[in-house]
């Protein structure tokens, strides 16, 4: 048995639910699969990116697609290192994750479009114009941290290569990717879904999982609650239904994750004593929040905003928000998080 | 298995017409001629002199992006070599290719010390085929300095059979050794006349029908980048046909390029002027939902306070450090919505 996540999450382009100018987009291009460009989907998390991008493919080349394995490929860096890296792959596309790969991204993003670029497809399978299959797919997910060494390594491979390769990356934002990579790429924008079209979605679900609903308050807070994330949505739908026998009532409580409530009762922590004794009570917590692998920036993030949310002070808003902007920037140029993330704790206790 | 044979055959006679069919616009249009680059008069003036006389110096292009440095080189090769000698007599490396030091001293090293081939007596006929190779280092602000510098011995060494040509973006990315044993041809953007001409005459031939204006604006966001700028119009002409659309509008243009509706950043300009922090910290949450880019509403907004009449210039330079801070934060890949939240609150901070 699946999440419902997983078993309600859309796989053509037409059961497609929120955004139809979006979904119109995509049906456009994939009307014309010999000219397929280079995409390029960004938006925030819970958009559902990656889902677009598979019925997408799903349309290009249909059932295929999802019929995924998962190799070791393994590749040398110059200085005769081996890399071994899983790339999950179907007939007709391959997906990378840079993350995987760590600083050797250049290498593998070289070695590996080189190598599916000079393949031709062989594929006896009629389809509609016999032509549709000439290219494989290559999905890039999380293409914003691609370093700048990978992405200019991409920059002439995407033209040369244009016969045999089609690239489609995913990202949440576009601010680092480079502007060459841009302006060679169809940029797709994907908005996150309005909170009542959440709740049509949440509604679906319900109905089809049978879970009793009360009223529909307690959808509204859901998708309140997951500020327009739907796999947020979806997975507090599923644990709250479960935890309550499959009965929703308007008090049902919200379950938020537990590292939410640790935040929150870390910024209040923060507001309430202003010490140093209190700050090494602070580091335990944000040791905790790491050692569970909560990412740093994410901790960054929710710390500010219930910072934000618990002060009344204008003045002492504004200083949060600019100490925050930037422990931001050193968190994501320098190495170790629990100092940039200690170093914001303390200044935003001076700052209020 | 006879039958998939045949179909492979089939396939084979299909591959050979298709490619102009499929290539994207960029490289279906990219001039085939020193003539058909346009805007560059200086350096094709140069350069076909080089033509006639058959000496040829070492060359640095560099320029913004999407000017035509790596067109106007492969139309130099195909004009001195035509297509069946080129591929002997010049050798290409890009950022995509391993260009450490390794390389330099080996491949470069070796190609650039081989004697000329001889021509064939067709390709003597119709081209003037001087004796010397030519090493094409595209994208030669990303080899490190070591790489550059094993390269200067051997441009030197080897003048009298191979030239270089390096392409750049950022000329200080060169070492000054290697940049002053070229000639440098700097590649201004494009100007509008120019580009316009260009554009038009794609779409003609492509058979797109645009509004009135609607070009002149893919030039605006395109900034001189005539590949961008060539990359929209496709993917704009793309659009038509399904839905509503009949022809291309600059509104449609603008969604395709991820730039911010003017309505909506009318909207946010108000609530800055506003300067409400927590009416402000409300729409952004909001504003950042919808998937729009943070860097597209820096620039946007750096053009809005810029050329606006409203502000003095005491204003104007405070908002461009401000502006100029959030660029510089969100290019080393920091959280989007903070530094946006930030930039927001900051602005509406400074007294007009």
């Amino acid at each position: 048995m699946s999440l419902w996540v997983d078993k309600y999450r859309p796989r053509s382009l037409d059961t497609l639910s929120h955004n139809g100018h979006l979904t119109s987009v995509l049906q456009s291009i994939s009307q014309q699969p010999r000219d397929l460009p280079h995409l390029l989907l960004y938006g925030p998390n819970g958009s559902g990116k990656k889902t677009r991008c598979m019925a997408l493919l799903e349309s290009i080349f249909g059932q295929g697609v999802y019929k995924m394995k998962i190799d070791v490929r393994q590749f040398v860096t110059p200085s005769n290192r081996k890399l071994d890296l899983n790339v999950v792959s179907s007939a007709y596309h391959l997906e990378i994750t840079p993350s995987d790969m760590g600083i050797n991204d250049r290498i593998v993003i070289q070695q590996l479009l080189k190598e599916v670029a000079q393949m031709e497809q062989v594929d006896f399978q009629e389809s509609q114009d016999g032509l549709a299959h000439r290219y494989k797919c290559v999905v890039i997910n999380e293409a914003d941290s691609l370093t700048r060494d990978a992405q200019a390594a991409l920059r002439r491979t995407m033209e040369k290569y244009s016969r045999n390769v089609r690239l489609i990356m995913l990202c949440d934002s576009v601010s680092s990717i480079i502007s060459p990579i841009k302006s060679r790429c169809f940029m797709v924008r994907c908005p996150a879904p309005p909170n009542d079209e959440t709740v049509n979605i949440l509604n679906y679900v319900a109905s089809k999982e049978k879970v009793q609903l009360e009223s529909d308050e307690v959808l509204k807070v859901i998708a309140q609650e997951s500020e327009g994330n739907l796999r947020k949505a979806l997975l507090m739908l599923e644990s709250m239904a479960l935890c309550n026998e499959m009965q929703l009532k308007k008090s049902t409580p919200i379950i938020k994750p537990d590292w939410e409530s640790v935040i929150s009762k870390l910024a209040t922590k923060i507001q309430k004593e202003k010490s140093v004794g209190c700050l090494v009570e602070c580091r335990s917590f944000l040791y905790d929040l790491l050692a569970h692998c909560i990412p740093a920036r994410t901790i960054l993030q929710e710390l500010t905003f219930a910072l934000l949310r618990n002060s009344s002070n204008e003045k002492a808003k504004i200083a949060i928000l600019q100490t925050s902007s930037i422990f931001d920037e050193r968190l994501s140029l320098g190495n170790k998080p629990i100092y940039h993330l200690e170093g914001f704790v303390a200044r935003a206790m001076c700052s209020m | 298995m006879f039958e998939g044979f045949g179909a492979n055959k089939r396939r084979k006679v299909n591959i050979e017409e298709e490619p102009e069919h499929t290539k994207p616009w960029v490289e279906k249009y990219r001039p085939k001629k020193l003539d058909d680059v346009s805007a560059q008069d200086h350096t094709i003036s140069v350069l076909k002199k080089t033509l006639t006389s058959a000496n040829l110096p070492h060359m640095l292009f560099y320029g913004p992006p999407g000017t035509g440095k790596t067109s106007t080189i492969f139309a130099l090769t195909r004009e001195l070599y035509g297509p069946e000698l080129s591929k002997t007599r010049v050798l290409e490396l890009n950022a995509s290719d391993e260009r450490g030091i390794a390389i330099v001293r080996e491949k470069v090293k070796n190609f650039a010390r081989l004697t000329v081939s001889k021509p064939s007596k067709e390709a003597l006929e119709k081209y003037p085929c001087p004796p010397y190779k030519i090493i094409i280092l595209d994208e030669a602000d990303s080899m490190t300095a070591d790489a550059q510098s094993a390269l200067r011995r051997t441009m030197e060494n080897h003048s009298n059979v191979t030239r270089f040509c390096l392409i750049c973006n950022y000329v200080t990315r060169i070492i000054d050794p290697l940049a002053s044993r070229c000639s440098k041809f700097r590649f201004k953007s494009l100007d509008e006349s120019n580009a316009i001409g260009r554009l038009k005459e794609i779409s003609q031939l492509e058979n797109v029908p645009h509004e009135e204006g609607a070009l002149q604006r893919i030039l605006e966001i395109s900034n001189g980048d005539m590949r961008r700028a060539i990359t929209l119009l496709q993917s704009a002409a793309k659009r038509l046909g399904f839905g509503e659309l009949d022809k291309i509008t600059s509104q449609e243009v603008e969604e395709l390029a991820g730039l911010v509706p003017t309505h909506i950043l009318q909207e946010m300009l108000n609530k800055v002027s506003q300067g409400n922090v927590n009416e402000i910290i409300e729409y952004v949450n909001e504003f950042v939902k919808n998937g729009w880019s943070a860097v597209s509403v820096v620039n946007q907004l750096h053009d809005y306070y810029i050329t606006s009449n409203d502000y003095g210039t005491d204003f104007k330079n405070k908002i461009s450090l401000l502006l100029f801070d959030a660029d510089a934060k969100l290019a080393n890949g920091t959280n989007e919505h903070l530094q946006l939240l930030n930039l927001l609150v900051q602005i509406s901070q400074v007294p007009t």
